[in-house]
């Protein structure tokens, strides 16, 4: 059995006075592509946020790589990590969010360079010719002068992912990546993260609403509800043939609604 | 030169006489700067094209220029006009011509609060087929006004700091006081000093007062855009 | 009519010392509404507090007070000798607008959205690199129509320097006025011209941001 890649272990976490994951343990192991779903505020967001570092854990662990995430260790003690430990580990992950925050005043070619560059000291004239051949990838590759507001909504979701690839992460987030699209635009950003599947080597988790793409792509169906994970397995078992009442419940309710 | 505390504490009462007539002053260049804002949002809205231009410029320029020579042009010059020219007191010189430099800018607060009003309740008040006086009072205005509340208040406090320009003419109040005081007794930083500590005194609660207003119209502001 | 170049001869000589105390106040006022309000936003709670007290003290008392305090208190005071007046109204006005302005270097920098940080920390860009790159750009841009509006109070802030002595437009203004009662309402009316076609510019600079600050920025 190969070594998770990402590891939580009994993580926890509380906005105020209400706890929105109650104890959540999951391993991803390297290039699998697992799909979280479940109801809005079942805490979907939030597993993959502590990942990228932006929310921390209440209480429990996360390893990437076997390293503590949010910990470590100062002359025997285990103390809140700072933003050294962070930089060190969060360079393995890399994140595509709902609402693309593409950064308006840098066209989009500097918004795939901006980060080698900076973060990874990476020759210009090398970044460059890689970002462009990315954007051709995702399609792009005759708007790379283009500012984010001149895009659509697809077209800037395809920059966004391009951007996180420039990183090379071994692990890539997607949270909600469609929602925030119009219906018709949405499959041409599936699409690419298809592609993205296909190759294969990246791990990916996805928190997503398309019940019908997870069965396609994912090798594995995690279904959070009210911050415990409530089921988990291979798509066609849980999507197809779910064994609990209120998965059942959720996915009926999802058909009926679309 | 050095500090003394015996100054300090023995002007406090004299500067206090002063701090009630720029309280005062300020509240009454600042109704006439408040109703005179709406003269020029009036102006602004009327259908003549040059008319409505001209006095935009007009209010631009008195939006850029110093209102201490405003205030001197009023004081001293006004008087000298041929045929229109009165002389005015202090008093009522620093009025209209404070007034008149913010009222400049009390329009600007109008403007926006009309402004913020979305297209859409218009279009809507027309379709209920309400008369122009309905639209305004029982639409546009009640939607308006919220939002320039923090604005207005803040304009007070920005009135406030800026009346002291009239001791510049003779008006005696807190920082007339303290110069008159420094040249008697060659003692002007204490004095000086009771003046500035006046100012915060009334000023920095009251700013505190309007970011509280500010947040609390903000938050009924965006439930509004929200439903 | 005819006595109007004699008045725009005598005025003009002010000119100079106008334009000095507007140049040096502005540069200086933006250098210390940038550090202060990044100061404001820091993590550091006493460079936050003790930045907060400098703001709400110069906001809270008025300028014209300021700008008497410092031409006494300075030298007779602290001892403190800048050499020429100028420069104790430059820092009286740098000071007061700096403080003002802070606040909307402070209020842009919390307006670029959330998302713009977060997509930051998921690239691993370090904290300096964030606010170098990705918030202070987009702030910058931002603030830019306010900024422009305090150009001109700026302007007009500088008209007070002739209370403390200072030999400006409007001191030489006073000084004609003086001796051609008479002539009053031409002096001050060219004044106010004066100040005006000073204030174009930068209305219009104004103006341009205004629609420059409108495309730019993630809201």
């Amino acid at each position: 059995m190969v070594e998770p890649i990402v590891q939580y272990k009994d993580v926890r976490k509380s906005f105020g006075e209400t706890e929105v994951l109650k104890g959540i343990d999951l391993d991803i192991r390297p290039s699998e592509k697992v799909a979280l779903i479940g109801p809005s505020g079942s805490g979907k967001t939030t597993i993959i946020r502590m990942l990228m570092t932006l929310e921390e854990p209440t209480a429990g662990i996360i390893e990437v790589n076997g390293q503590n995430l949010w910990q470590m260790q100062k002359k025997e003690e285990w103390v809140t990590a700072d933003e050294n430990h962070l930089r060190s580990i969060r360079g393995d992950i890399g994140m595509v969010f709902q609402h693309f925050n593409l950064f308006p005043h840098m066209t989009i070619l500097e918004n795939c360079m901006l980060a080698p560059v900076l973060v990874k000291n990476e020759n210009k004239a090398e970044v460059k010719a890689t970002a462009v051949e990315m954007l051709e990838k995702v399609g792009l590759g005759d708007k790379i002068e283009l500012y984010p507001a001149q895009l659509s909504g697809g077209q800037k979701q395809r920059v966004a992912m391009a951007r996180a690839l420039m990183m090379r992460p071994q692990v890539m987030l997607f949270d909600e990546v469609t929602s925030a699209l119009d219906p018709e635009l949405v499959g041409e950003v599936l699409e690419v993260i298809r592609d993205l599947a296909k190759e294969g080597e990246m791990a990916m988790i996805l928190v997503t609403h398309e019940m019908d793409f997870a069965l396609d792509i994912a090798d594995r169906v995690v279904f959070l509800n009210e911050g415990v994970i409530e089921e988990e397995g291979p798509p066609s078992e849980i999507l197809l043939n779910p064994d609990s009442e209120r998965l059942q419940d959720f996915l009926g309710r999802f058909m009926n609604n679309r | 030169m050095t500090w003394s505390w015996d100054v300090f504490f023995s002007v406090i009462p004299l500067i206090f006489k002063g701090l009630w007539i720029t309280v005062g002053l300020t509240l009454a260049c600042y109704v006439f700067a408040a109703v005179f804002g709406f003269f020029w949002v009036f102006i602004s809205r009327l259908p003549w094209r040059p008319v409505t231009w001209l006095f935009g410029w007009i209010a631009e320029f008195i939006r850029s220029t110093p209102p201490l020579v405003q205030l001197f042009f009023i004081y001293y010059a006004w008087p000298m006009m041929p045929v229109i020219g009165v002389s005015l007191n202090p008093f009522v010189a620093a009025i209209l011509g404070l007034g008149m430099h913010f009222s400049t800018y009390m329009s600007e607060v109008y403007r926006s609060g009309i402004e913020s009003v979305d297209k859409g309740q218009w279009e809507a008040s027309t379709a209920l087929n309400l008369s122009t006086r309905q639209k305004w009072t029982k639409i546009i205005l009640p939607q308006a006004i919220p939002p320039t509340i923090p604005m207005l208040g803040n304009y007070l406090i920005i009135m406030f700091k800026e009346v002291p320009l009239a001791s510049t003419i003779g008006v005696v109040a807190m920082l007339h006081i303290a110069n008159d005081y420094g040249a008697q007794y060659y003692k002007f930083v204490e004095p000086l000093t009771v003046v500035a500590l006046f100012f915060l005194l009334l000023s920095y609660p009251s700013a505190l007062l309007i970011n509280k207003l500010e947040k609390k119209y903000n938050r009924s502001f965006d439930k509004k855009t929200l439903a | 009519m005819n006595s109007l170049p004699d008045i725009f001869s005598a005025v003009v000589q002010g000119l100079g010392i106008t334009l000095q105390v507007l140049f040096l106040s502005i540069i200086c006022a933006s250098i210390i509404a940038l550090v202060a309000g990044l100061s404001r936003v820091n993590s550091n709670p006493l460079l936050r507090g003790f930045t907060g007290f400098y703001v709400e003290i110069f906001r809270g008392t008025s300028l014209i007070v300021q700008l008497f305090w410092f031409s006494y208190a300075l030298p007779g005071l602290f001892n403190i000798h800048l050499g020429s007046d100028v420069w104790v109204a430059v820092l009286a006005i740098s000071l007061n607008y700096g403080a003002y302005m802070s606040e909307i270097v402070r209020g842009s920098i919390q307006a670029v959205s959330a998302g713009q940080t977060e997509a930051s920390i998921a690239l691993n860009l370090s904290k300096f690199q964030r606010m170098r790159h990705i918030i202070l750009p987009q702030a910058l841009r931002m603030m830019l129509p306010e900024y422009g509006n305090y150009l001109i109070q700026i302007l007009k802030a500088t008209s007070l320097v002739s209370l403390i002595g200072l030999t400006d437009l409007l001191y030489y203004g006073n000084i004609y006025r003086s001796t051609h009662i008479a002539e009053s309402p031409m002096v001050y009316v060219l004044l106010l011209v004066m100040y005006f076609v000073i204030a174009l510019p930068l209305i219009a600079f104004t103006r341009k941001m205004e629609s420059v600050a409108k495309k730019g920025v993630a809201s």
